[in-house]
């Protein structure tokens, strides 16, 4: 399929010299990836001290942990920004890890501090996932079947959501008694740092099965990017591949979560650096390069906040500045709608 | 044939289409024309299930558009709404090939790819077509979605507005444009317009709505009339005859 659109695009492409375009998709794609590989090995052999055989796997757990992390983040960012049809929302946005941490609260409320952590991670996951499937299923769904038009309602319901999931388990934190909130503050907290090894496993699976659908789903993805309308003139089931990739989302949004807790503004940073770089629509190459970002900034940040500025900070609070940063620039710019 | 049963579309209270029931004849043009809030668009968008209908039924060749899997309709029935924003960054060639997403699914083949030509050429977008649709003005972008519409193929090619954004140059090779996919393709059109005169220079059918239901509605010598489009315009129209057609003069 990819050669057949790109023998295409050079049928139909006037011959180029008017684009100021230096490299191709692919070649940017080979590129991160190589970068992305640097930074890998930089992170596992970077001021190593003692043993080899401590360091790699003690190192490696990590920088396999991170791309896991940044596969879901990424993944999830672009799907839902397809959906929506513009590239300022995502889902940490719309409040859908407020719901993950909303769950969990909730869990640790209802079965206490001691039951939640003696529960086996991985089951404990899987419930979470679950929940998270079933009420964001719930309660995003009519949003992105075409009922709500106005972007700025979106963002509106979003805040509204998020601000009520973090209030109710705010209250619920304030209800529970210290050594429960201790417990839950430990699952709640983003950090690249301290990457719970217990899920890594199941979520691994997790998302690469995710990732298969994904793939089946491609040319459906560039269909749904045309927005709703477009979508339903050229047969996409609209409602039922919404709901589809929500389900992905969700489960996406989970397995980041529960790995290093929220963080808002990665994906929008991922997601637009990757728009910009790649200036295709193609989500066969947008994907796979905002993967490769987010891979590249998790663990070069990591490298960096590690040896140059010795642990001194975390590095979701840099991330989330420049995120946020970027979320500013691109509101003003107007260009996300 | 197009077939619309009592289509009704209420929002609350307010009915915007108010039980329209109504044949399109296959092939040749049919425009609806109308004064604004009229319910044209809103008719559009649920013949083509867009926006699904408060009651009624709509059949396309027999096929009813709610319960007809989309894909089988795509292949069907093409349309164009007034609006059309994409955030992704597409060049026209990128977007005119969409159009083969009901055929192909993603999965161009070399027939597709002559559809594709066929279309860009129809639209007088060949020098046009590595250009990114935020490089375009107005009435190019306008032609780069016909374009699209054109290459998806189907019998039935809905487009509300089509003239929107278009000079008189462009407007006037738009017009051509149908009446060529209609005479020589043997398509069936369906426009919503606005220009009264070239709804009337080019139609074999109009379609009269206000208040959300049809007014009136025949071949275009019969509907412009003086009488008639004082009626749906609520002015007074003067409606002259040139070279066998009629043409309006509204301008005071």
């Amino acid at each position: 399929m990819a050669e057949d659109i790109a023998t295409t695009r050079t049928l139909l492409r006037p011959p180029a010299g008017s684009r100021r375009l230096a490299l191709t998709p692919r070649q940017v794609l080979v590129l991160l990836a190589v970068l992305a590989l640097i930074a890998a090995v930089a992170y596992m052999t970077v001021g190593a001290k003692g043993s080899w055989s401590f360091v790699l796997p003690f190192r490696g757990t990590k920088v396999w942990a991170m791309t896991v992390v940044g596969c879901a983040i990424a993944i999830s960012t672009v799907l839902f920004q397809t959906i929506s049809a513009n590239r300022i929302l995502t889902p940490s946005i719309m409040g859908f890890d407020a719901l993950y941490a909303l769950i969990q609260t909730t869990l640790v409320f209802v079965l206490g501090g001691l039951a939640y952590a003696t529960v086996d991670p991985q089951l404990r996951f899987v419930v979470e996932v679950a929940a998270m499937v079933l009420f964001s299923g719930l309660l995003f769904r009519s949003l992105f079947s075409g009922a709500a038009k106005s972007l700025y309602l979106l963002v509106l319901v979003g805040i509204v959501f998020g601000v009520f999931f973090r209030s109710l388990s705010g209250l619920m934190q304030r209800l529970i008694n210290p050594n429960d909130f201790a417990i839950l503050q430990d699952a709640l907290f983003a950090r690249f740092s301290a990457i719970d090894p217990t899920l890594l496993v199941v979520s691994t699976i997790t998302v690469a099965l995710v990732c298969l659908w994904v793939v089946r789903m491609l040319p459906v993805l560039d269909v749904l990017a045309l927005g709703r309308e477009h979508a339903v003139n050229l047969g996409v089931d609209h409602k039922r591949a919404v709901s589809e990739i929500l389900v992905m989302v969700a489960i996406l949004v989970s397995v980041s979560t529960a790995l290093v807790g929220p963080v808002t503004f990665f994906g929008l940073l991922v997601s637009n650096l990757a728009y910009l770089i790649i200036r295709s629509h193609r989500n066969a190459l947008i994907l796979p390069a905002a993967i490769l970002l987010s891979v590249i900034c998790l663990i070069g940040g990591q490298v960096v906040l590690e040896r140059v500025f010795g642990f001194d900070t975390a590095l979701s609070i840099i991330i989330e500045f420049v995120g946020g940063l970027v979320f500013i620039a691109i509101l003003l710019k107007g260009k996300g709608r | 044939m197009i077939r619309a049963q009592n289509v009704s579309k209420a929002y609350g209270e307010a009915l915007v289409v108010d039980g329209v029931s109504l044949e399109l004849p296959a092939h040749g043009i049919t425009s609806i024309i109308g004064p604004n809030g009229a319910g044209k668009s809103t008719f559009l968008s649920m013949v083509s299930r867009l926006m699904p209908m408060s009651a009624g039924t709509v059949t396309v060749d027999g096929l009813d558009v709610t319960r007809t899997p989309s894909d089988v309709l795509a292949r069907r029935l093409s349309i164009l709404r007034q609006d059309n924003h994409i955030a992704a960054r597409l060049t026209v060639a990128d977007l005119v090939a969409f159009g083969r997403f009901p055929h192909s699914r993603g999965r161009l083949t070399v027939a597709d790819k002559e559809h594709i030509d066929r279309a860009i050429g129809y639209l007088d977008l060949t020098d046009l077509a590595g250009r990114f649709l935020d490089e375009l003005s107005g009435g190019q972008r306008q032609r780069a979605f016909v374009a699209m519409v054109l290459c998806q193929d189907t019998d039935y090619v809905l487009l509300d507005e089509p003239l929107n954004n278009l000079d008189m140059k462009h407007a006037m090779g738009m017009m051509k444009i149908m009446r060529r996919a209609a005479d020589e393709l043997g398509k069936t059109v369906v426009l919503v317009l606005h220009d009264i005169n070239f709804a009337s220079w080019y139609s074999d059918w109009i379609v009269a709505m206000k208040d959300g239901k049809v007014r009136h509605q025949g071949p275009a010598s019969q509907i412009m009339r003086p009488e008639i489009l004082a009626d749906i315009y609520d002015m007074d129209i003067k409606v002259h005859e040139i070279g066998g057609r009629r043409v309006s003069v509204f301008y005071e």
